[in-house]
């Protein structure tokens, strides 16, 4: 392990993501990547009381299937990093409790996923994990109930806002194994371009992927054209353009190869969701549903994953995008 | 059958208009600025009352009626006019008494309703 | 296009290409559903009158309905359809304050119904009532020295 630059970590025995689950709700069960996931559900309840509790149903068992399918026991994986966007991350704190494997809480809103994935492969890079989980879940109604409005409220979402995913991605990271790697770590700094509107945190979080995103290219002396994709999480349309326009000032060009989980989880035309999803599960859903099957079946080889929070203060959104991303190599 | 005969078809159409247009004002509020629906309510309630304390909006509410008395500033307006009503009757005291007391079926019929809402209904997600 | 360095540049960038909501057809829509509420306050209060009451026990009659229909049509998940139709049309008449104390008092039922329901009622239509009361006193003050 070393250090590349400025801000990247590269790591030099690459550990592996040996396997990805992820649960989605009913409404990205419509969106077009909705094959993909593990199972759909096909009500935001799934018979529990409240929001929450449903939320942790969903991340529970996303994580049991996770480690399923890696087949390693639940007792040989060392460390559990999850969060969530609700409040001392109750969602994965309650949804995890069962599994005894102790437990780093991660609060990286919409950048949970990647954050957990950077810290836990890092981890295990430096031999004090052999094997990891790293998981995420978020859920529409309980972060629309935290963040913004009561759902009964009739108000009118303006076309810049967009839509938590409701949902829950996991993987298990481990030392031994043949792939897809997870091969080189930049953490972003907080970048604040004033932007105060909670309905466009797409516009709120580009500067800060930006940034880490040429601080990446700087650090490793890579072009873009070295990824197969680009994959930013949730600007959504608005951030994705912004992003792709803000590269191009900077002399990089990233149209060809370049996408958003916010923009491929749902169907704008159709569902009504203006600029996108958002929340962490958009991108632990979107990653380890899609993407790592992409990976595995070598349809992409390279990619480079950038996903960027912002702080939700009440209703006063103070912009200071934050991002991890990594990068994996098959 | 005979109150029909005697609906004032002018002065409803005076209320349509105007309850549309403060609606309208609202709708551009909401638009072109980043005002949330609380504080669009909050901003209508409070010029409602200060209009109401100037004397201003008695006019509006004579001219269109419930067009002028139903949209919050309505609300806000009626604060107002308590307020002042109560002051003739007791004074400086009747600034605390009047404002609530005018408005007191619309705050105590909004949280009793609120509360048996929450007895009966269930939250539900939006679907859009 | 040239690169982007102040909050100020970038604050105009994101407005230029941020999409706008459909102004006119939601100013539409709000005009003519508020219009009809305001309408149908004013036919209960026209029928109030024609049985004989006076005008400001009318005009609380109206109230008391108005908000009786969105608390229920809040309840059965109505409401939220019509708010996002009609925007500020539900929003700015009276339904629209009561929908706002109606919507939490649902959502955070699972919190309890003292600290969940009877505490969270508030948290979007407290501030109407703080500054719409103040207000109201602070009119009562000055009234006083007019009178005086």
């Amino acid at each position: 392990m070393k250090r590349l630059g400025t801000q990247t970590i590269q790591l030099d025995n690459p550990p592996t993501i040996v396997s990805t689950a992820s649960i989605v709700g009913p409404k990205e069960a419509q969106g077009p990547l909705a094959k993909y996931f593990d199972q759909c559900l096909d009500d935001e309840f799934w018979g529990e009381k409240t929001w929450e509790k449903a939320e942790s149903k969903i991340i529970k068992e996303t994580v049991n299937m996770a480690v399923t399918k890696s087949g390693i026991a639940a007792t040989d994986i060392d460390y559990c990093f999850a969060g969530d966007l609700l409040n001392q991350c109750i969602s994965s704190s309650f949804g995890l409790r069962e599994l005894n494997i102790p437990f780093f809480g991660v609060f990286g809103a919409c950048s949970t996923f990647v954050e957990s994935l950077c810290l836990g492969s890092v981890f295990v890079e430096s031999g004090a994990a052999t094997n990891v989980l790293c998981a995420t879940s978020s859920h529409f109604c309980s972060a629309e109930k935290q963040f913004r409005f009561p759902l009964e409220l009739g108000n009118q979402r303006p076309q810049s806002a967009q839509w938590t995913v409701t949902g829950s991605g996991a993987a298990v990271v481990s030392a031994n194994g043949t792939g897809p790697f997870i091969t080189m770590i930049t953490p972003g700094k907080i970048v604040d371009m004033g932007i105060k509107d909670a309905n466009n945190m797409g516009a709120a979080m580009a500067p800060a992927a930006l940034d880490t995103l040429i601080t990446h290219f700087r650090d490793t002396g890579r072009k873009p054209s070295y990824y197969d994709a680009i994959i930013t999480g949730d600007l959504g349309y608005i951030g994705k353009e912004i992003l792709t326009e803000l590269s191009e000032t900077k002399g990089y060009n990233i149209k060809s190869n370049y996408n958003d989980c916010g923009v491929l989880i749902f169907d704008k035309e159709k569902q009504d969701t203006h600029s996108g999803g958002s929340g962490c599960a958009c991108v632990g859903t979107t990653f380890s549903g899609y993407f790592y099957k992409q990976l595995q079946e070598k349809k992409l080889n390279k990619i480079l994953l950038i996903a960027t929070r912002c702080f939700n203060e009440f209703y006063e959104l103070s912009t200071r995008g934050k991002h991890s991303w990594y990068c994996t190599c098959n | 059958m005979e109150f029909f005969q005697s609906i004032d078809w002018m002065g409803l159409l005076k209320c349509f208009v105007v309850g549309g247009l403060i609606c309208v004002i609202g709708q551009i509020l909401i638009d072109k600025t980043k005002l949330t629906p609380a504080r669009i309510l909050v901003l209508f309630v409070t010029v409602g009352a200060i209009l109401g304390g100037l004397g201003i909006y008695k006019y509006l509410i004579d001219f269109a009626g419930a067009g002028a008395t139903v949209p919050l500033t309505g609300f806000g307006a009626n604060l107002a006019k308590g307020a002042m009503q109560e002051v003739q009757n007791s004074g400086l005291l009747g600034a605390f008494i009047g404002g609530v007391k005018a408005s007191a079926g619309g705050i105590a019929a909004a949280i009793f309703f609120g509360y048996l809402a929450s007895l009966i209904a269930k939250p539900k997600i939006k679907k859009q | 296009m040239k690169p982007i360095e102040t909050k100020q540049e970038y604050s105009d960038y994101v407005d230029q290409k941020s999409p706008n909501s459909p102004i006119l057809k939601n100013c539409f829509n709000a005009f003519w559903v508020g219009g009809l509420i305001c309408s149908i306050g004013q036919i209960i209060m026209d029928f109030c009158q024609y049985q004989g009451m006076d005008q400001t026990s009318a005009s609380t009659v109206v109230s008391i309905i108005l908000i009786a229909i969105s608390a229920i049509l809040t309840g059965l998940n109505v409401f939220n359809k019509i708010g996002k139709f009609a925007g500020a049309g539900s929003l700015v008449p009276i339904t629209g304050f009561a929908n706002s104390i109606v919507s939490p008092a649902i959502e955070y039922k699972s919190e309890g119904y003292i600290m969940g329901v009877g505490g969270k009622m508030f948290t979007v239509a407290g501030p109407v009532l703080v500054f719409g009361i103040s207000a109201s006193v602070i009119v009562g003050i000055i009234a006083t020295f007019f009178q005086g």
